[in-house]
């Protein structure tokens, strides 16, 4: 097992760089720079900007130097906890990066909880009971739920909000409480306002899991050791649980990692519609404005969450199964 | 000798012991296995409904994208009536006009049925005139109204009609799923066919590659990659910038599965079996490996168009993805950023609710697919 | 007491597939003798398995069995029929892999892969008694040394995969065993295996069932194995029982034009170089598919065929 661990976790250094890579290369994209797009806002004001002041602030930025060069001190810089600087937000892009890192991981894990908490025995009963009316019910509400983009979704939520419990919602803290010092009052308005986009980005993944659980647990209820099992004379529930269950648990277990890619896509879209401070709409706006430094660090953070999820799906996944572990 | 055919249904006899069972084609059994999917049916029912309305919308709507109706801005959907007020009945259906109001207190426009104004609607009608599929002018219409107008969906808040916008929404909303899917389908063939033809280190790369690309979360990119395409393109470029940024982070699950799908059908019984008896490389590939391969290939794509269709109204939601004057859902969805809408204006949902009918029924019909493709599955799905 | 463990009486099963109904049994009727070996001999499909299932009430839906009696008497006091309990009766639980337990085709399959043998050994113990999980793990080691692992004290800790197929259903017999089941069914136990260890475990299981005394339903396509294992033979076909006797009876002397179909389409050495004979050869153009009720004859074997025939039987015995 040891051996599988320290494996996965140095196999994850050369995704990384890959995806270091393809990022910095994606921010590049764009036409035109930080210079000159600050260059264009000057000129539009009037006024005049000398040729040495554009070198310097292209030194200044890297600019002037080779894209392998730039890259190298980017990823170097990113590693030590230094991010550059964003000229959209006038702050360093470290300190803008862990205020919203947090919510943003806090939106995810709850989501993925709720996911699982829904997912997990609804996929059960529709396998075991197919073709019953619940289990339509179920599937019926899971493929609504699949095929509703997440921005109407929260929309639906907000409108909910304000036609049920007559509340405007969208944000995560209530006016009072936002530049408020943590309290356990702040806690609990955190936690009523948390619930709205766990649910919402919550119900799009939960749709998918317990259609792959279904499907797993259908297969493997077919399969001649849960025959034998049940001419052993395990008794029925217990039989479901240890026998295919444990077993369609595991391909399950592998798409959370393909489940922290999907949860930070729709954070992003759920956290736009929604206003809340995560890193999602100030993704956007990076990218809009061409901060190469933010969308950069952004991206990069997103990856290296979702790579992080993978290792740690691939892990569980190995501690489930032997058959991995003893590969 | 070679000539073996992989014919389930007298298997299936066999095992149960019966003489009841004529003997079927595995073509002919997936034809009865999807039949029995009566949701798969329906499915494949509005879709191809669906995109005839695509192809045709120009004809099918009434008004043109941008033909605004200043008698109606922001107005609810009209009811087509057969019996007017005194209660005749009419063979020929018809809309009231609107009789609009400001509301004092919320300054908001309200419409009310104006059952003075009485507009009969006609069928191939002349209306405005448009251009069909930009290549020649015509000005007949599906159905439209001779004086007044007709506003089946409502209006927006620029006077334009919501049923024509829809449809011709449907045309780009709709396309880019197919076209996404197939441009995904062709670097997803070509790639996963060669990383497995090739094998060895070129294999791995690729697989390296992919590996990467699935574990990137891809909203976050997309936005990153349409927010790099120039302002300055046309339309038309953006909608293929698009197109390509979706299927961008297609491919690499679908090489994926093609090359392990190919992995596993080699080691397949029957494949040995036919190589065994002598079958030819182009034989076994072409006459036993294609036929599990195609239908399963046409079930993933069928699968994927919901995620493209889906990842463009996400897109154009935000703002960068499609830009008017281009119509699509998305760029529709545009109108409705905040939830006042669903309470002012419901009626401009309705975008939104043609996305989910159409993501819901290519779920559907991959299932069914899916489902009658495999004759020996047992009602759950293998990915 | 009862002689036989076990008396079927025409037992039928059908599925209902997407294109109509199937028949998979019918009026299936035969005993299972206490303490000898009844082998059930057919081609695919002829619904040799089914009705090892039915016994077992293994049947699933879209399967279920539609008449007849499965009567089991375990001991003295306590006879059911099996066919009539209604699905959660207490006394299904206790009969399977208590009374009765099942070998399967697949020894590659038929074990999970997440649990070690130890596990899936022993907790064939605890469904049925009330033993700690030591005492549990103990009686499973002790029944795995009787099937013949080495080393137990380590195997029973290592998962399925890491055993070879021999060894496997070696594992999956110990299981069914554990509990001293009074029957025990074997569904075809060797046909996934290589020729040589198939030739073990018939012989394990032959000695187990000396040493234990109890029933065993042998279920096989293999003459062969019939001749080696079985004490009683009854052949299947389509659903159907065709001929009910003892070894020497139905392999000798068969009376069913299809008993003495399968008999000659064994490969032997004095047929070298010829073609072997399929059943369609032997049988001719005799009417298998009308079903016609199981006679009785003098010897005491039972035969189902149409009555021109038996008369003619009847008179060639005198």
């Amino acid at each position: 097992m040891r051996a599988y661990v320290i494996k996965r976790v140095f196999g994850m250094i050369p995704t990384l760089i890959l995806i270091s890579g393809l990022i910095f290369i994606v921010i590049q994209l764009p036409p035109g720079d930080i210079v000159t797009s600050t260059l264009d806002r000057m000129q539009s004001q009037g006024l005049e900007v000398s040729a040495e002041a554009v070198a310097n602030l292209r030194a200044q930025y890297n600019l002037d130097q080779p894209l392998l060069i730039q890259y190298v001190r980017w990823i170097g810089g990113f590693l030590i906890g230094d991010m550059g600087y964003s000229y959209l937000f006038t702050r360093p892009v470290s300190e803008l990066v862990w205020e919203r890192l947090g919510y943003t991981l806090m939106i995810t894990v709850s989501s993925l909880i709720f996911t699982w908490a829904i997912a997990i025995p609804a996929g059960i009963y529709s396998a075991v009971r197919q073709y019953s009316f619940v289990d339509y019910l179920i599937t019926t509400i899971m493929l609504v739920g699949l095929a509703t983009p997440s921005f109407l979704l929260a929309l639906m939520a907000m409108y909910a909000g304000y036609e049920l419990f007559g509340i405007s919602i969208g944000g995560l803290f209530s006016p009072e409480y936002r530049d408020a010092p943590w309290s356990f009052a702040k806690l609990m308005d955190f936690l009523s306002h948390l619930w709205i986009p766990m649910v919402v980005l919550g119900l799009g993944g939960t749709a998918s899991t317990m259609r792959i659980l279904r499907a797993n647990l259908l297969d493997e209820l077919s399969k001649p050791y849960v025959v034998t099992a049940r001419a052993k004379g395990v008794k029925p529930l217990k039989l479901l649980f240890k026998y295919p269950l444990r077993i369609a648990i595991n391909p399950f277990i592998s798409t959370i990692g393909l489940l922290m890619p999907a949860l930070i896509s729709g954070e992003a879209i759920v956290s736009i519609v929604l206003g809340l401070p995560t890193i999602g709409p100030a993704l956007i706006q990076a990218l809009i404005a061409q901060d190469m430094y933010l969308a950069g660090s952004f991206l990069m953070l997103l990856a290296v969450l979702t790579v992080l999820g993978m290792l740690l799906s691939d892990l569980l996944l190995a501690w489930a199964d032997p058959r991995i572990r003893y590969e | 000798m070679s000539d073996v055919t992989i014919n389930p249904a007298p298997a299936i006899a066999a095992d149960l012991g019966t003489d009841t069972l004529q003997e079927i084609s595995p073509r002919q059994l997936a034809w009865i296995r999807f039949k029995r999917h009566r949701l798969a049916m329906v499915s494949a029912g509005f879709l191809i409904a669906m995109y005839l309305i695509a192809t045709f919308c120009e004809f099918i709507s009434p008004y043109n994208t941008d033909t605004r109706n200043v008698k109606a801005i922001n107005a609810p959907p009209m009811s087509i009536h057969f019996f007017d007020r005194e209660g005749t009945f009419h063979l020929r259906p018809f809309v009231y006009g609107y009789h609009m109001e400001v509301n004092p207190d919320t300054w908001m426009r309200e419409y009310s049925e104006n059952t003075e104004e009485m507009y009969p609607i006609y069928f191939f009608e002349t209306g405005e005139s448009y251009e069909m599929w930009s290549l020649f002018k015509a000005k007949t219409h599906l159905f439209t109204t001779r004086e007044g107008y007709i506003h089946v969906f409502g209006t927006d808040q620029l006077g334009r009609d919501m049923f024509t916008r829809v449809f011709y929404g449907a045309r780009i909303s709709m396309s880019i799923g197919v076209v996404g899917v197939m441009l995904t389908l062709f670097f997803g063939v070509l790639i996963g066919g060669i990383a497995g033809y090739m094998g060895g280190i070129v294999d791995r790369g690729v697989q390296r590659i992919i590996e990467v690309l699935l574990s990137l979360p891809t909203l976050p990119f997309w936005m990153a990659l349409s927010a790099a395409l120039p302002v300055e393109w046309s339309s038309l470029m953006v909608y293929f910038g698009i197109t390509i940024i979706l299927s961008l982070f297609g491919w690499p699950g679908l090489a994926r599965q093609v090359r392990g799908k190919f992995l596993a059908l080699r080691e397949e019984d029957f494949v040995m079996a036919a190589r065994l008896l002598g079958a030819g490389r182009l034989r076994v590939i072409f006459k036993h490996m294609m036929p599990s391969f195609t239908s399963h290939i046409i079930t993933t794509a069928t699968l994927a168009v919901p995620g493209m269709i889906l990842g463009e109204t996400a897109l154009s939601f935000l703002g960068i993805g499609l830009r008017p004057p281009v119509v699509s859902w998305g760029v529709l969805m545009q109108q409705a950023q905040n939830y006042q809408v669903i309470v002012m204006t419901p009626w401009l949902m309705i975008p939104g609710l043609f996305v989910v009918l159409t993501v819901i029924a290519f779920n559907l019909l991959g299932d069914g697919l899916r489902d009658a493709a495999d004759p020996y599955n047992t009602g759950g799905n293998r990915d | 007491m009862v002689d036989n463990l076990l008396e079927i009486r025409d037992l039928a099963v059908e599925f209902g597939t997407d294109i109509g109904t199937t028949y998979a049994l019918r009026e299936v009727s035969f005993d299972v003798p206490r303490g000898k070996v009844t082998a059930i001999v057919g081609e695919s499909g002829s619904g040799k398995s089914v009705t090892a299932n039915c016994i077992m009430r293994l049947i699933q839906s879209p399967g279920r069995i539609t008449g007849g009696q499965i009567h089991f008497s375990p001991n003295d006091v306590t006879a059911y029929d099996i066919a009539a309990l209604p699905d959660k009766d207490p006394r299904l639980l206790d009969l399977r892999g208590g009374s009765v337990s099942m070998v399967f085709q697949e020894p590659m399959t038929a074990l999970s892969p997440v649990y070690t043998v130890g596990n899936q050994v022993a907790e064939a113990i605890l469904c049925h008694r009330k033993v700690s999980k030591e005492e549990a793990l103990e009686e499973a080691a002790d029944m795995l040394r009787l099937v013949g692992i080495d080393d137990v004290g380590r195997r029973i800790h290592q998962y399925p995969f890491e055993f070879s197929g021999g060894m496997r259903q070696r594992v999956v017999i110990a299981m069914a065993l554990v509990c001293h089941p009074q029957l025990l069914i074997c569904d075809e136990p060797t046909t996934a295996l290589d020729v040589t260890i198939q030739a073990e475990i018939l012989t394990l299981i032959r000695d187990l069932q000396k040493d234990l005394n109890n029933s065993v339903l042998f279920i096989t396509h293999d003459l062969g194995v019939v001749a080696q294992m079985a004490d009683q033979v009854v052949v299947m076909y389509q659903g159907r029982v065709l001929e009910v006797g003892s070894v020497r009876q139905v392999l000798k002397t068969p009376v069913h034009p299809y008993t003495r179909g399968l008999l000659a389409a064994i490969p032997g050495l004095a047929t070298k170089g010829e073609r072997l004979a399929t059943i369609a050869s032997v049988v001719g153009d005799a009417d298998l598919i009308t079903p016609h009720p199981l006679v009785t004859l003098a010897d005491g074997r039972q035969v189902s065929l149409p009555s021109d025939q038996l008369a003619a039987l009847e008179l060639a015995n005198g």
